[in-house]
């Protein structure tokens, strides 16, 4: 398996998305420009200018047509795909971490971080057929109960009627969309030990799969807020990721990237790891970055999945046949 | 100043023995506090009139001293303190009661206190005041005993035995006793009451670990909070836990030599662990903050150590070292210093002085502990705990020492001294007739290392010469036969005698040795043996490994393997070799170990990332041919110890023997093997399909769920066909996916 490797931001990367026909790679990174790539040989298509901070966070609308993104300079934007143009912006006190557009693409959920004395909140916003007619209002803001710890990631639950949240409390949080009442919460003996770093939906919102810094990610239940699963990596997880094709899941993370010594770039274990996502046991791993892998994700043909790192890069990888032969 | 007579006035009639003894050793102790008082204020006020100070007119409470600065006037208190502690150390053992004396008046009692005198004067040196006669106080009748106090317990003892029964005339026969046992007569019951036998209540059986039907071994991790005890299970693929405890220890764990006991370390001390199932504590071992621990070869002893670090840092730390018994738990001996009197002032160690301080030798018999300090090496005895002919060997400028492992000799090192003028001297001392058995003088010596052979056949040192120009070292070996007439040495150097020795090891038991030697980050390793078929008596090389990734060198316990490692910068190169047949068996990677240990049967080997390292702490088991058995994964793991066994009972024919017929013993053993690993295979199927019903259950939930909310989600899209169809499609799609598999390939060559 002879990896792509695709140079375009100058800074670490941060978030990974395909559209849902699995031929155009969306990557956000700490530079101020998302970027979009043909998901089969990695050419760089374009860029969305218009952030004056890192990009947090993107999603793309199923129809491939809008782009929602979530900067450090406390918008969040709207895109045209195709021209790159922006369409609209919504302005926070405080930079917006997540994104996510509803089933159906007529509601997003966006996360903003604590900062100076604004708490942490998750913000729901009309998305209008037509930019013209796109306004700012929230339709619902959540105020996070553990306000001074981030939410890391927001995403939308079964049919657009609960969202789950999960970040630096370690808990996960099921709230209902229409009220914002909290219903489900995680608790201290199943849950995250550390930080939830991200969050992955499975492609019919039955189940998610969280990674943490305690080294774990873990699989729930998206209605009950069940664990299923629990896999241990020994490294701090920043990313998760699960093939919509195989009982696969894939975790990447490594070494924080203050922490990275200079002596030897296995030290940091810089791995995308992958496991047998009902047997919890270790397959394989993908090497290859010299940074904390940031943000991975699976083509939605199950067929080629991308990681972006600390270093940078995102590097492509199309499977070897071996791998769809792979028994344990 | 207080008089005896004033004494006696404030002793009444009714007053028991005790109080009475009590408040005469009260009245002493103050006499003499006022007069050393009275002498020094002498001193002050002289003093103060020479500088023109009203001394009255100085209120001293309001002067301060900074805390730990006395400028270097002697605090009278703590003089006065320590005296008053001597004193009751001693009781009141020198004190004898003489009854059956005369009745006297006043104007006798100087007669009958010089009769006294008299008599007790020849038997011993009595203290100053130190005989009293209590006075009737309203008639000042004596009332016929009194009390004499002795310099020594030994001269009290004497004069009671001798005056006992002393007729001073026919109707005063002197009745003495000892003031000490006053008390115990007292307290004698009228009745005899029978001893009570007190019914035998089995120990434990500490060894119950080596009965283990699979011969298993055991070891211990901390990782966390927690302390584990494990069974090594090499045939299940995993540990099989044996107890476990939170907050077992407040540092560290350490198994005895022969791995009896566990010991922990905690605030208040000391304790040891062990026994047949569970770990029940055995003993503890008092000794506050205590910080490391030793245990003597044998197991009898553990020496503790705790060290104080000072208020102000020019001192040398304080260091208390205290030796018990570990079977009941008394305190033999305690040492106490200040650093400098436990190490001889060289860099590195704990707080000043290295560990263990003190060396055991002479085998398994525990007979002698060792101390080496400043000019002198101080060997203890355990029979008496004190040194040896009672007095310290002086050994000028000795730098380092070590004990044979199965003799009582020790090695010493001395290095050169004045500029080259004497030489650096090695020497061998036999333990207790401190004989010098054999030295070898040394010239232009840098630093000397020894290494002795485990049973003590062979002594090993590694000596840094400085080359001509003195500004580089070069090393090599000066090798002792210990077993042999008059210990021949031998002197090696290696092929390129400017290499760098980076490791030595002898083999357990063994005649060979590895060297590590050459430069980084590629040196080579040599192995030699001190015995061949072909010269007896001559060291030869057995082979040179070029360019290994190693840097330390663990052999099995029981010789033949060995590990050559690649730690801290080669980030974990295992190479598994075997020196008979001089192969490679495999080479793999611990990616970071830390630590490498073999089991205590040579079986298996644990290497371990410490928490030293952020991630991927855990240990891993090997064979000892380098297969990989099983990874533990652990966050924060501090320390993996196999638990060590007792020397083994079979004799060295028999395992010979043994290991002649191996095939004739094994065949029963490999049965149970395909056994276990059939059952396992057999377990881990039905646990895999377990997982697998469990997962298919989820996915059918999932799917209904899903199904229901078809419409719901249609709507949502603005009725856009919903995802279901293309999900089959998706599936559909899936069935498709090529593979390519190369089945055979096989190369024929066509002749033309």
């Amino acid at each position: 398996m002879r990896p792509i490797l695709m140079k375009g931001h100058e800074r670490p990367l941060t978030f990974l998305r395909y559209n849902r026909d699995g031929d155009m790679l969306f990557s956000c990174a700490k530079d101020h420009t998302p970027t979009l790539w043909y998901a089969d040989n990695g050419e760089r298509h374009g860029t969305y200018r218009g952030h004056n901070g890192a990009v947090w966070c993107c999603d793309v609308s199923r129809d491939s047509s809008r782009l929602i993104t979530g900067s450090a300079d406390q918008t969040a934007k709207l895109w045209d795909v195709k021209t790159g143009q922006q369409l609209f912006s919504f302005k926070f006190s405080s930079p917006a971490r997540s994104v996510d557009f509803s089933v159906g693409d007529k509601l997003a959920v966006i996360t903003t971080d604590p900062f100076m004395e604004r708490t942490s909140a998750i913000h729901v916003k009309r998305i209008a057929e037509d930019p013209q007619d796109q306004v700012s209002d929230s339709v619902l803001v959540i105020e996070n109960p553990e306000g001074r710890k981030r939410i890391n990631r927001a995403v939308w639950g079964p049919l657009n009627q609960t969202i789950v949240s999960g970040g630096e409390d370690a808990v996960l949080r099921i709230w209902d969309a229409e009220t914002g009442k909290l219903l489900k919460e995680t608790d201290k003996e199943v849950g995250h030990k550390q930080t939830i770093t991200s969050l992955c939906k499975s492609a019919d919102d039955s189940h998610f799969l969280t990674g943490s810094l305690d080294k774990t990610a873990k699989l729930w239940d998206m209605r009950t807020l069940a664990l299923i699963k629990t896999y241990t990596s020994g490294v701090p997880v920043n990313a998760v990721s699960m093939s919509p094709l195989l009982d696969h899941v894939v975790i990447g993370g490594g070494q924080d990237a203050s922490a990275v010594t200079t002596t030897d770039h296995r030290a940091g274990n810089f791995e995308a790891k992958f496991y047998d996502k009902i047997l919890q046991e270790e397959i394989g791993g993908v090497k290859g970055h010299f940074g904390p892998i940031n943000a991975l994700a699976f083509n939605p043909d199950g067929r080629s999945f991308s990681s972006g790192g600390e270093d940078g890069y995102v590097r492509l990888h199309h499977f070897d046949s071996d791998y769809f032969n792979i028994r344990i | 100043m207080v008089e005896d007579t004033d004494m006696q006035e404030e002793i009444h009639a009714e007053d028991t023995l005790e109080q009475v003894a009590a408040r005469m050793a009260a009245a002493r102790l103050h006499q003499r506090i006022e007069a050393s008082e009275i002498m020094a204020n002498l001193d002050i006020d002289s003093r103060a009139a020479q500088l023109g100070i009203d001394w009255s007119q100085v209120n001293l409470d309001s002067i301060h001293l900074p805390p730990g600065e006395n400028f270097g006037i002697e605090s009278d208190d703590e003089g006065v303190y320590h005296d008053d502690q001597l004193e009751f150390d001693t009781g009141f053992g020198n004190i004898i009661v003489v009854d059956n004396l005369p009745v006297v008046e006043k104007t006798k009692f100087a007669k009958l206190e010089n009769v006294l005198k008299k008599i007790y004067n020849q038997l011993g040196v009595i203290k100053e005041n130190g005989l009293w006669m209590p006075v009737d106080l309203d008639t000042g009748v004596t009332l016929g005993y009194c009390f004499i106090e002795f310099n020594t317990p030994q001269e009290a003892q004497n004069a009671k035995e001798k005056t006992h029964g002393y007729k001073l005339d026919k109707s005063h026969i002197f009745a003495v006793n000892m003031f000490d046992d006053f008390d115990r007569l007292m307290n004698v019951k009228e009745e005899w009451e029978a001893p009570q036998t007190k019914p035998y209540v089995p120990g434990e059986n500490l060894q119950k670990w080596l009965t283990d039907e699979k011969a298993r071994d055991q070891l211990v991790i901390r990782s966390g909070p927690d302390t584990e005890v494990l069974w090594n299970d090499p045939r299940q693929k995993n540990t099989e836990p044996v107890h476990k405890r939170p907050y077992w220890t407040e540092s560290y764990v350490q198994w005895s030599p022969l791995g009896t006991y566990l010991v922990t370390l905690h605030k208040q001390g000391a304790a040891v662990w062990g026994g047949a199932d569970t770990f029940t504590r055995l003993m503890r071992y008092q000794h506050n903050m205590v910080k490391l621990v030793d245990f003597s070869p044998g197991e009898k002893y553990l020496v503790t150590y705790h060290s104080q670090e000072p208020s102000n840092p020019r001192d040398a730390s304080k260091v208390e070292i205290k030796v018990f018994d570990v079977r009941t738990g008394r305190m033999m001996r305690d040492f106490k210093g200040s650093a400098d009197e436990f190490s001889i002032g060289g860099p590195g160690g704990v707080a000043g002085a290295s560990w263990p301080v003190f060396r055991w030798g002479g085998g398994k018999d525990d007979k002698y502990f060792a101390k080496l300090s400043k000019n002198t090496i101080s060997v203890y005895e355990t029979e008496t705990f004190g040194l040896i002919d009672k007095k310290s060997m002086k050994v000028d400028n000795v730098v380092d020492m070590c004990w044979s492992p199965t003799d009582s000799i020790i090695s010493l090192f001395v290095p050169e001294q004045g500029g080259g003028n004497q030489p650096a001297k090695v020497a061998l001392v036999q333990i207790p007739s401190k004989v010098e058995l054999r030295q070898k003088n040394l010239f232009s010596v840098n630093d000397c290392k020894m290494y002795w052979q485990s049973s003590g056949e062979y002594l090993a040192v590694k000596v840094d010469r400085y080359t001509k120009t003195k500004k580089s070292t070069y090393s090599g070996f000066e090798l002792f036969r210990i077993k042999e007439r008059d210990i021949p040495i031998e002197v090696l150097e290696l092929d390129n005698k400017n290499d760098k020795i980076i490791a030595f090891a002898w083999e357990p038991k063994g005649h060979r040795f590895a060297v590590i030697h050459g430069d980084q980050p590629r040196p080579d390793v040599s192995f030699y043996t001190m015995k061949t078929t072909q010269h007896g008596g001559r060291v030869t090389k057995l082979g040179t490994l070029k360019a290994k990734q190693a840097n330390a060198l663990f052999w099995s316990p029981t010789g033949k393997y060995i590990i050559l490692a690649g730690l801290k910068n080669f980030n974990g190169q295992l190479e598994f070799f075997n020196v008979d047949e001089m192969e490679t068996m495999a080479t793999t990677e611990h990616f970071m170990a830390t630590d490498i240990e073999w089991d205590p049967t040579g079986r298996y080997v644990a290497t371990a990332v410490t928490s030293v390292h952020e991630m991927e702490n855990g240990f891993t088991v090997w064979s000892f041919n380098g297969k990989l058995l099983y990874r533990v994964l652990k966050d924060h793991f501090f320390q993996l110890a196999w638990r060590p066994r007792p020397p083994s009972f079979l004799s060295p024919e028999k395992e010979e023997e043994i290991a002649k017929n191996l095939k004739k013993y094994s065949k029963k053993y490999e049965l149970e093997d395909q056994d276990v690993s059939l059952l396992l295979s057999e377990q881990d199927r039905e646990k895999r399909r377990a997982l697998k019903e469990e997962w298919e259950r989820w996915v059918m939930q999932w799917k209904s769920l899903h199904e229901e909310e078809k419409l719901e989600r249609q709507n949502l899209r603005d009725g856009e066909i919903s995802d279901e169809e293309e999900d089959d499609e998706e599936a559909r799609e899936v069935k498709e996916v090529e593979f390519e598999d190369v089945i055979d390939v096989t190369e024929e060559i066509v002749q033309e």
